[in-house]
């Protein structure tokens, strides 16, 4: 190894403080990439083939088919064309995940809020029902919430009988129906980065805040809260993005007019469109991905507060 | 509020667990008062339940006339400087020292905030993390934290017990400044007795949940009132002996076969057995039979077992008849004769230095004292 016969050192070395290279690292620069060639061969095949591909696609001819084969025309009005079609479906998308992402942190904070600091020798125990889960297949749980949810069960008779619920109301094949399917199935994935935030929350940082005249109220929101941010930025996207690409929750829990933009993509996969399917999976990325920038930058000042 | 901060038989139990047991204290406003003891004798748990961090399990604590005992933590006019210093990290050094001032609805703060940044000789920092400073500037935020608010008390929980020695003496006299400066109450944790004497007015020595005395420093360090603090501030010679009866000022006790006497005021027990008690510096060390004042205390016989130079003074340790080791501290004044081990050595010292202990209580107390 080229670093043995260098002295170890205390603390940050130049090249940390500085960001630029030490000459010893620069020397053992090429071991560097041999390791990165794995990790860089695995990205280019499942990664940035299918993404080139995908774009691709989205330029395609449609009046291709599957048998007869496409030809790339870079046919734009695609682009035009699906959001023109699909405006509604996107829209829709966007706010049942982020419908879904809010009832995410509200049901998710107070969770691993406990975990991290009440929970005590039950800590593990309740990390693991967390995670239990993913035990069982996504479809076989979502499909559970349809009898949960039926007309004809027990939540929907004691709504009834409460009157939150009309006497012939219902909460299967509605939107509240994709939304909580959605909530729980993305729940675990709020949970686990926000309680990894709030375990490294020392306690006494809490205690301070009584210390120096803040309410509860006032330590949560100017002590807990920025110190639990990168675990709820990281949640949230965790949450929103397979939120906003789903198409299994509506499929099994909506009706005709909760389609979400993956069942459109999926309907025109199935139908063999692929190059209306293609522009559609793309722009829904770049949506995202513009969401996304937005709100990380957001996130890191306190204007989010 | 403003007043004394007086704590009322105040016990506190964490299950069968007694950490604080029934505990009378008076800090006089405007005094820098010190609680010295060992780790886990429950300092911490007292500050907490001034800070109203804890609740006592009994008992009352009270500021001036006003009962906090069940007040929340965040409307008493108290601070805390913690033993870890706890301060925000996401927060510069500014905003941090600002925190308790905006929570009380202040603004225009920034002159304050300077202000007291300069007074930790932190205005160069103010825009720091917690996380970029040494652990000195982290202990001066988190005064300037909690002194900004001006608090009828601040409670410092072993402030300066992550600095290494030189630091930590420079802040013991910085932090002494900073009090005599603003006049405010302090309640100082500590486990050194060493920085308790030198900085507090009043220290009270607590030793498994309970004050056992109470008092300037002085007065406890020449006048003891049990084998624990004897020990545990400073080091002490204690000797088994019984009282044979008193004339005057002086108790009279016997020791191993020798005469010695004790002043009556600094003597909680002045009949039966006793520990007759001696500070190693009040001792000096003379030839067999060379010295024979009367009206000084004698014990003859000893021999040298152990000396060490330690610059300003040489620490002798004296193996006596009765086979118990006595330490002696001798002044480096050039002026006195120095011995080497298995020299022969009488030990002498005025009567007025002893001090008698209740027998029944153990020699050893407060001795272990944790590496500093
Ligand atoms: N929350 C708690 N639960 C149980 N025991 C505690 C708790 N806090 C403190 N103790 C115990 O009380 C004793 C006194 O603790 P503490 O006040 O922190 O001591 P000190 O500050 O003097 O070192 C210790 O034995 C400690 O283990
Ligand atoms: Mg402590």
């Amino acid at each position: 190894m080229s670093a043995a016969g260098h002295v170890p050192s205390l603390g940050p070395t130049e090249a940390q403080l500085t960001g630029r290279p030490d000459p010893a690292s620069r020397r053992s620069g090429w071991s560097g990439y041999l390791l990165l060639l794995p990790g860089g061969l695995w990205l280019l095949l499942f990664f940035v083939v299918p993404t080139v591909t995908l774009m691709a696609t989205s330029l395609y001819d449609p009046a291709g088919s599957l048998q007869t084969g496409y030809a790339m025309t870079g046919h734009w009005q695609n682009y035009v064309e699906a959001l023109g079609d699909y405006a509604p479906q996107f829209v829709r998308s966007l706010v049942y995940a982020l419908l879904a992402t809010v009832a995410c942190i509200v049901l998710g904070f107070p969770l691993a809020y406990a975990i991290a600091f009440k929970a005590g020798r039950w800590k593990n125990l309740m990390l693991v029902a967390v995670i239990a889960p993913f035990f069982t297949s996504f479809l076989v749980r979502t499909l559970s919430w349809q009898y949960i949810l039926g007309d004809n069960e027990a939540l929907v008779g004691f709504l009834r009988s409460i009157h939150v619920l009309a006497p012939d109301g219902y909460l299967l094949a509605t939107p509240f129906a994709v939304v909580t399917g959605l909530t729980y199935n993305f729940l675990p994935f709020m949970v686990l980065p926000l309680y990894a935030s709030l375990e490294k929350l020392d306690p006494r940082l809490i205690e301070a805040g009584a210390d120096l005249y803040a309410s509860p109220v006032t330590t949560f929101r100017t002590v807990t809260l920025p110190l639990a941010m990168p675990g709820l930025v990281a949640g949230t996207l965790l949450t929103f993005i397979p939120s906003a690409g789903d198409y299994i929750n509506s499929e099994l829990l909506g009706n005709p007019r909760t389609r979400m933009i993956g069942n459109e993509i999926q309907d025109l996969f199935g139908a063999g469109d692929y190059p209306t399917a293609a522009s559609l999976s793309v722009t829904l990325m770049a949506a995202i991905v513009v969401l996304v920038f937005v709100y990380v930058r957001r996130a890191g000042t306190e204007e989010l507060l | 509020m403003g007043g004394d901060l007086t704590l009322t038989s105040v016990t506190k139990r964490f299950g069968a667990f007694t950490a604080v047991d029934d505990l009378d204290l008076r800090v006089p406003e405007g005094s820098f008062f010190a609680l010295l003891g060992p780790s886990g004798c429950g300092k911490t748990t007292t500050l907490r339940m001034v800070a109203g961090l804890d609740e006592p399990t009994t008992g009352t604590v009270l500021l001036g006339d006003t009962d906090i005992t069940r007040l929340k933590p965040y409307k008493r006019p108290v601070n805390t400087v913690f033993q870890s210093y706890a301060l925000f990290p996401h927060l510069t050094v500014a905003d941090n020292v600002a925190f308790g001032l905006k929570r009380r609805g202040r603004r225009k703060i920034d002159d304050e905030v300077a202000e007291m940044l300069a007074l930790v000789e932190l205005q160069q920092l103010a825009k720091r993390r917690p996380g970029q400073l040494s652990g000195g500037q982290q202990q001066r935020v988190a005064l300037a934290r909690a002194l900004i608010n001006q608090p009828e008390v601040l409670l410092l929980d072993e402030p300066l017990g992550a600095l290494d020695l030189k630091l930590r003496r420079q802040m013991q006299i910085e932090l002494k400044r900073i009090q005599t400066e603003v006049g405010l109450t302090f309640v100082h944790v500590t486990h050194d007795q060493e920085e308790a004497m030198t900085m507090a007015d009043t220290v009270a020595v607590m030793n498994e949940g309970r004050i056992e005395q109470l008092g300037p420093p002085e007065e406890l360090y020449e006048s003891p009132a049990t084998t624990f603090v004897a020990n545990f501030l400073g080091q002490s010679n204690l000797v088994a002996g019984s009282v044979t009866g008193t004339s005057g000022d002086l108790v009279h006790v016997e020791v191993h076969g020798a005469r010695v006497f004790a002043g009556r005021s600094r003597s909680r027990v002045t009949e039966g057995d006793v520990w007759a008690g001696v500070r190693p510096e009040k001792v000096y060390l003379a030839g067999p039979g060379e010295e024979a004042a009367d009206e000084v205390n004698s014990l003859r016989g000893g021999v040298v077992s152990d000396v060490s130079f330690v610059g300003v003074s040489t620490q002798y340790l004296v193996r006596m008849a009765w086979d118990q080791e006595l330490t002696v501290f001798e002044q480096n004044t050039g002026a006195r004769k120095r011995f080497r081990p298995g020299d022969q050595v009488d030990l002498h010292w005025r009567p007025e230095h002893t001090f008698l202990l209740d027998a029944t209580q153990d020699a050893a107390a407060g001795v272990e004292r944790e590496p500093v």
